[in-house]
């Protein structure tokens, strides 16, 4: 019985275990519901090239969630970062124009985010107002940068950038979902390991208390927004590069981006983030679509059932406890012992109605 | 603190602030709420800076522009809050080191040093016997007086010259309460400084060598423990809140 405790409640830690439960339970369901089409590799390989974009943006948005701020910009960002791209590379010689472009690209997102940040941090405007404004203003600075029109990166499959960032690995899995894991692992890294990240948990818990006990939680939240619009314009890289043309449309996910942070066990109360979540919700919410338009139900069920899917989960994670089941496995505990004799659980109850 | 004023805006928080502390001294602050007294500790722990005034730590003048609670923390002055001390979603272990994490030279955070250290504070200087409560532990599992002692035992350690208590005991059981005063009293037998904020006057009179009255902003009055007895202070607080200074003592 101790070994299944323990086993539960390691399982339990891990990030993103219950979504990636829920992504497993969704193939598995799909595989029965439509077996042609979810046998078959092709279709995982589909997600892997379509499903990196948002989740890149969402990674970044999971950083910016846990320190209780939201970004409704990235749209824009991708737009703009993508256009950038696309200058770059009609402009110079594309073997080295397609640097250029990425280098104005994560520039333009690196400032986007910098006066996002400092709207935020340092003039005190909320972060879903100023973003907001920002989303607009800078899809608008796109389409006019554009004349709202197209631009094809020509030649772009032979290119050395193309196939470094989108190309396909062994002739068939997309790289960019390996670039997306990788920067998955590097955010753990930085919001579980690194100062910066510890920073964003405490001022999304309380920025009192972060402030008093020396976090500089203005510089902090700056770099968060700048951090944030290099995110969004790597995946504004990302989109352009893969379908090898900018169209000012292109960032059009900013609500499937949101409910992946959601699903995947981040709340949306701040001062913890689940980044393996995310992963797992992206996958979830870039399957969901393409699955149930292969099963045959009617398609205008997809959005009934994508809405039923989420809030499933949302209630799940709630249920759990901050997006892991640490806290099932503590109640495994509790079914165990009477409760009454367990002297930690009174403590609990009373501090409960105490005022503090 | 010589002079040192402090306006929010246009509302005046503090005025004419003149106050030593000396190197084993405890010091009672009391005063009403909204009189000033934490806006008084953020200004000398480096939370923000005073609109004018200045600030002497051992002697030395403090240069505002570069004071923070960074600084504030090297030269030893350590705060313990009612409140506001601890994140309460975060474990233990980063609540000890929050502010100043055990980092290598990219800023990442040596996990296994810092929680050797959390645990060592909680057997060791807290003495933590509650059972299944490690440094791994979220703040939102301990009772409020645990709280206290997390953050109690956070400035014991980081060895601090003048430990500042705002409000420690407001919503502690009277077990909890008297396991702070015990700590105070341990700061003046390790020949450390103390700024102690109750509005429980008994207790701030037990632990205290000098009473600090403030009022509105201002000092209303300052007066040593041996000028006074727990009655006499009690009176005098009664008739100061009724506007009858008593020109003795101020
Ligand atoms: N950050 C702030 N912004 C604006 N006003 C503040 C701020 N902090 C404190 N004040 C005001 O300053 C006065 C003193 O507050 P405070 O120092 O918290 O009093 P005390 O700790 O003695 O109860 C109050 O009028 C309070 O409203
Ligand atoms: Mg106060």
């Amino acid at each position: 019985m101790n070994s299944v405790r323990s086993l539960v409640k390691f399982v339990g830690r891990l990030e993103g275990f219950p979504i990636a439960m829920v992504l497993l339970g969704l193939y598995i369901a799909l595989i029965i519901a439509a077996p042609a089409v979810f046998t078959h590799p092709l279709i995982y390989i589909s997600f892997l090239e379509t499903v990196p974009p948002t989740l890149i943006a969402a990674l970044g948005l999971t950083l910016v969630i846990t320190a209780g701020e939201i970004d409704l910009s990235f749209p824009a960002v991708v737009s703009l970062s993508g256009f950038a791209l696309s200058w770059g590379w009609k402009t110079f010689d594309p073997a080295f124009g397609a640097w250029i472009g990425i280098g104005l690209a994560l520039a333009a997102g690196a400032l986007v985010g910098y006066i996002n940040g400092v709207m935020v941090a340092r003039i005190g405007v909320p972060s879903i107002m100023a973003t907001l404004a920002a989303n607009f203003f800078w899809y608008g600075i796109s389409i006019l940068l554009a004349g709202g029109l197209q631009v094809t990166l020509k030649g772009s499959q032979d290119n050395f950038v193309h196939q470094l960032l989108v190309g396909r690995l062994f002739g068939a899995v997309p790289v960019q979902a390996f670039w997306a894991l990788a920067l998955a692992a590097l955010l753990w890294f930085i919001l579980n390991r690194h100062k910066f990240g510890e920073g964003i948990m405490f001022i999304g818990d309380n920025a009192n208390v972060a402030r008093v006990m020396g976090v500089n939680v203005e510089a902090t939240r700056v770099r968060l927004f700048a951090l944030q619009g290099m995110i969004a314009a790597f995946a504004g890289i990302i989109v352009t590069l893969d379908i090898g043309v900018f169209y000012p449309d292109q960032g059009n996910f900013l609500l499937p981006a949101m409910a992946s942070v959601f699903i995947g066990g981040t709340s949306i109360a701040g001062g913890a983030g689940s980044v393996f979540g995310t992963v797992f919700g992206a996958y979830v919410i870039g399957s969901l679509a393409a699955g149930v338009v292969a099963t045959t139900i009617s398609g205008y069920w997809v959005q009934v059932v994508e809405g039923v899917v989420m809030a499933a989960v949302i209630v799940l994670n709630a249920a759990t406890g901050k997006g892991n089941m640490a806290a099932l496995s503590s109640r495994f505990r509790h079914w165990r012992a009477p409760v009454a004799s367990n002297p930690r659980q009174e403590l609990l109850q009373k501090d409960d109605t105490a005022p503090s | 603190m010589v002079n040192i004023e402090k306006y929010f805006g246009l509302v005046r928080a503090l005025t004419n602030i003149n106050l030593e502390v000396g190197r084993n001294e405890i010091v009672g602050l009391i005063g009403d709420n909204g009189a000033g007294k934490s806006t008084m500790v953020k200004i000398l722990t480096g939370v923000f800076p005073p609109t004018s005034g200045e600030l002497y730590v051992a002697g030395r003048k403090v240069d505002f522009r570069r004071y923070n609670v960074q600084s504030a923390h090297a030269h030893g002055i350590e705060t313990v809050y009612q409140d506001k001390s601890l994140g309460e979603k975060q474990v233990l272990w980063r609540n000890f080191f929050i502010g100043r994490e055990i980092v290598n030279r990219f800023g990442f955070i040596d996990v296994k040093k810092e929680k050797a250290i959390a645990n060592e504070i909680m057997v060791n200087t807290i003495g933590f016997r509650s059972k299944g409560i490690t440094v791994d532990s979220n703040v939102s599992q301990l009772s409020g007086g645990e709280r206290q002692g997390i953050a109690i035992g956070r400035a014991m350690y980081f060895e601090a010259d003048l430990i500042i208590l705002d409000e420690p005991t407001v919503a502690l059981s009277l077990k909890e309460v008297a396991k702070v005063i015990n700590f105070v009293h341990k700061i003046k037998e390790g020949g450390k400084a103390s700024i102690y904020i109750s509005h429980s006057i008994p207790d701030v009179y037990e632990v205290s060598d000098r009473f600090i009255v403030l009022d509105r902003g201002e000092i209303g009055a300052s007066i040593p423990k041996k000028d006074i007895s727990l009655k006499d202070l009690d009176g005098f607080l009664l008739d100061f809140a009724h506007g009858l200074k008593d020109k003795e003592y101020s």
